[in-house]
């Protein structure tokens, strides 16, 4: 944890869950159209009893289905105003069709993800399915490890996703960080509203003077056009990131950037992982470095851009490498594997790397289990194969 | 359009409106307007509306249209679907939006199938048409089915104003328009639209066959305003529903002698919605 140089800030016992609605209580969103899931429920309870007390404007539609809640947004968003929701799981896999539309409209629509596994079976716990599932649809995404960067992360997202008109998830692992209280920092009001300030659509559906169409047809002569344009706004998203992260920096005296290099530095092993295991990992780390094992730890962030060269040039020096993924792509490797391969062979780099699944459906992983993992790397152990730590 | 004087915002359900008037780069609307799915013009316009509430509050928001900022004034928004986008795939998005009770006219315009996508069968197709997807045949009919009842469905979410309308009336049209507009809270129109592509008839009967549609019964006018039934067309004599079923290739089959009995089920149903719907307008 690194801490503030600023003093504006308080400490406070949050859930990733009340984090996330202390964010949209001080951003006050014009509208939130939302659905009960679990374990999404702690963010929108929070924020309505927040409503319901008058601490902000926002209007909130209880719509009748994910599917709604993300087609309201969009609506709310074309509407030229801040909007947002907050979804997990079925209900992330119900909206699918809406993720893409709202990316295709250049709408910055913000959502939290609070993680979960994907039935069949039905499995209310924590995993990473859900939103691998939507990382083709346009969507920026970033990993929080716990609640203090579920809020952090929500500043970063939002003013990202408006300047580069790119849709922003900011995810959380269900239970284990929605759920899980902890000491985190809050800003104070004034410098968070300043930090994000108003929001000035480009288009809007009230600009009655110069009316904007909304969803055209767009035929074999130009679609193909439209689907560049997206992927030039995520290389610009890439560039646009750092500058925030570096705004973020000089308001609030953090540092954040694409990943988090834990101990990376002297190690000749290194785990990638992203969400909240990573703490239970830089155990792990800790432990190992203690023993005079050289081994380290990286932590993804910013998934959608993916960082590959960055991520390759923090990596190349080590000897060996295992990822982590909490999700599973059957038929084929791990999407965050598949993602740190690509980064390395698109360096030029040759590293081995193998791949490890875990922590399905809110099962647990414990220390010694990354333990042994790192154990498996120093000695050489690697193998195509995919490991399952259960 | 005509029908209110205050800027108006459509949202648009994906259907032959949407894809023949938005053709990139090129948009026929002079007015903002947004197609955003299949399923879900109704939760689009949700947005939109809770959008206004928001700018009103704000202030950013003029209550009149004259206003020189980008915000121009509070505007009526208005959702057209056919029915496919309304009966069937976008019936939840509608119930949930009329639920909540959001400011705004749906209008529904029916011409009883997937008529964009080639003439498959919908909720709202009536009984003994001939689809694509539910044919007629050596052992079909065609439909099988009676459409659903969309009035009745829309009307049990108690809103404020619904109406039956056809667009071979345009008067009448215009006037429940208007009305609908006017209307604090959900609104509804359910309008008939002939379609030459599957009902299969020459463009020049256009009206004929929407007028045939209300002369038989077939398809009445009428306005459920606060619960109360107002029929807007009687006839005296109503025609029979033949006279609209023979002028159109989908119901040719059913004058084949084996189909006959369909015909009279048809008529039968006409019958018997018509007497429901005087009894409930307390007329004789």
């Amino acid at each position: 944890m690194i801490y503030m140089t600023n003093k504006i800030y308080k400490v406070k016992a949050m859930t990733g869950g009340t984090a996330a609605a202390e964010f949209l209580r001080q951003a006050e969103p014009d509208v939130m159209a939302v659905y009960p899931i679990t374990p999404q429920t702690p963010i929108v309870e929070t924020f309505a009893k927040m409503k319901a007390n008058g601490k902000v404007l926002t209007e909130i539609i209880q719509v009748e289905s994910e599917h709604s809640a993300m087609s309201a947004a969009i609506g709310a968003s074309a509407g030229g105003v801040r909007s947002v929701t907050a979804t997990s799981s079925q209900g992330l896999a119900l909206m699918h069709e809406m993720l893409y539309i709202a990316s295709g409209l250049r709408l910055p629509v913000f959502m939290y993800v609070s993680a979960r596994a994907l039935s069949a079976p039905i499995n209310i716990h924590g995993e990473h399915g859900d939103v691998m599932g939507s990382r083709d649809a346009g969507w920026i995404q970033i990993f929080s490890e716990n609640a203090q960067e579920v809020y952090d992360n929500s500043f970063i997202a939002m003013k990202l996703s408006e300047r580069v008109k790119i849709p922003a998830m900011v995810i959380m692992d269900g239970f284990h960080t929605s759920h899980t209280v902890e000491r985190m920092n809050v800003q104070d009001d004034k410098t968070t509203k300043k930090f994000l300030g108003d929001y000035k659509p480009e288009k809007s559906l009230f600009d009655f003077k110069d009316p904007t169409s909304f969803g055209f047809l767009a035929l074999q002569n130009s679609y193909f056009d439209f689907k560049i344009e997206q992927a030039e706004a995520f290389k610009e998203a890439l560039a646009e990131y750092k500058k925030i992260t570096s705004e973020f920096k000089i308001t609030f005296g953090k540092s954040y950037d694409y990943f988090e290099k834990y101990k990376l530095e002297g190690a000749e092993y290194a785990i990638v992982i992203a969400g909240s295991a990573s703490g239970t990992a830089k155990e792990a780390v800790d432990k190992l470095r203690s023993q005079g094992k050289k081994v380290g730890l990286l932590k993804i962030k910013l998934f959608r851009p993916f960082p590959y060269d960055n991520l390759a040039q923090a990596l190349k020096s080590m000897k060996g490498i295992a990822v982590l993924d909490r999700a599973i792509s059957l038929g084929a490797y791990p999407p965050i594997y598949s993602d740190v391969v690509n980064a390395l062979r698109s360096a030029d780099c040759g590293l081995p790397v193998s791949s490890y699944i875990y922590g399905l459906g809110g099962s647990d992983i414990l220390q010694d289990e990354i333990e042994n993992v790192f154990e498996d790397l120093i000695k050489w152990k690697f193998s195509k194969e995919i490991k399952y730590l259960k | 359009m005509g029908a209110t004087k205050d800027p108006v915002i459509v949202s648009n359900a994906t259907g032959c409106l949407e894809v023949t008037t938005t053709i990139y780069p090129y948009t026929a609307w002079k007015i903002p307007y947004i197609h955003s799915a299949f399923e879900n013009a109704a939760a689009t316009i949700s947005g939109v509306e809770a959008a206004q509430k928001a700018l009103l509050k704000k202030a950013k928001l003029k209550k009149s249209a004259k206003g020189g900022s980008a915000f121009g004034g509070k505007a009526k928004l208005v959702v057209f679907g056919g029915d496919g986008g309304t009966y069937d795939i976008g019936l939840q998005s509608l119930s949930g939006a009329l639920e909540r009770g959001h400011e705004f006219l749906y209008v529904c315009y029916d011409n009883g199938g997937y008529m964009n996508t080639g003439g498959q069968r919908s909720g709202g197709t009536p009984l003994g048409a001939n689809t694509e997807t539910e044919p007629a045949g050596l052992d079909s009919f065609g439909k099988s089915r009676n459409r659903k009842d969309l009035m009745e469905i829309v009307k049990s979410h108690g809103i404020k104003y619904l109406a039956q309308a056809n667009v071979a009336y345009p008067n009448d049209l215009a006037m429940k328009a208007k009305k609908a507009l006017e209307t604090k809270g959900p609104s509804f129109l359910l309008v008939l639209q002939p379609c030459t592509n599957l009902w299969k008839f020459p463009t020049s009967r256009y009206v004929r066959l929407g007028r045939l549609a209300t002369e038989t019964n077939f398809w009445p006018l009428y306005e459920i305003e606060k619960g109360n039934y107002v029929i807007n067309y009687v006839n005296k004599n109503p025609k029979k529903v033949e006279e609209f079923l023979k002028e159109q290739g989908r119901f040719k089959h059913l004058f084949e002698e084996k189909n006959k009995k369909v015909i009279k089920e048809i008529q039968k149903s006409v019958n018997g919605n018509w007497k429901k719907l005087v009894e409930m307008s307390g007329s004789k």
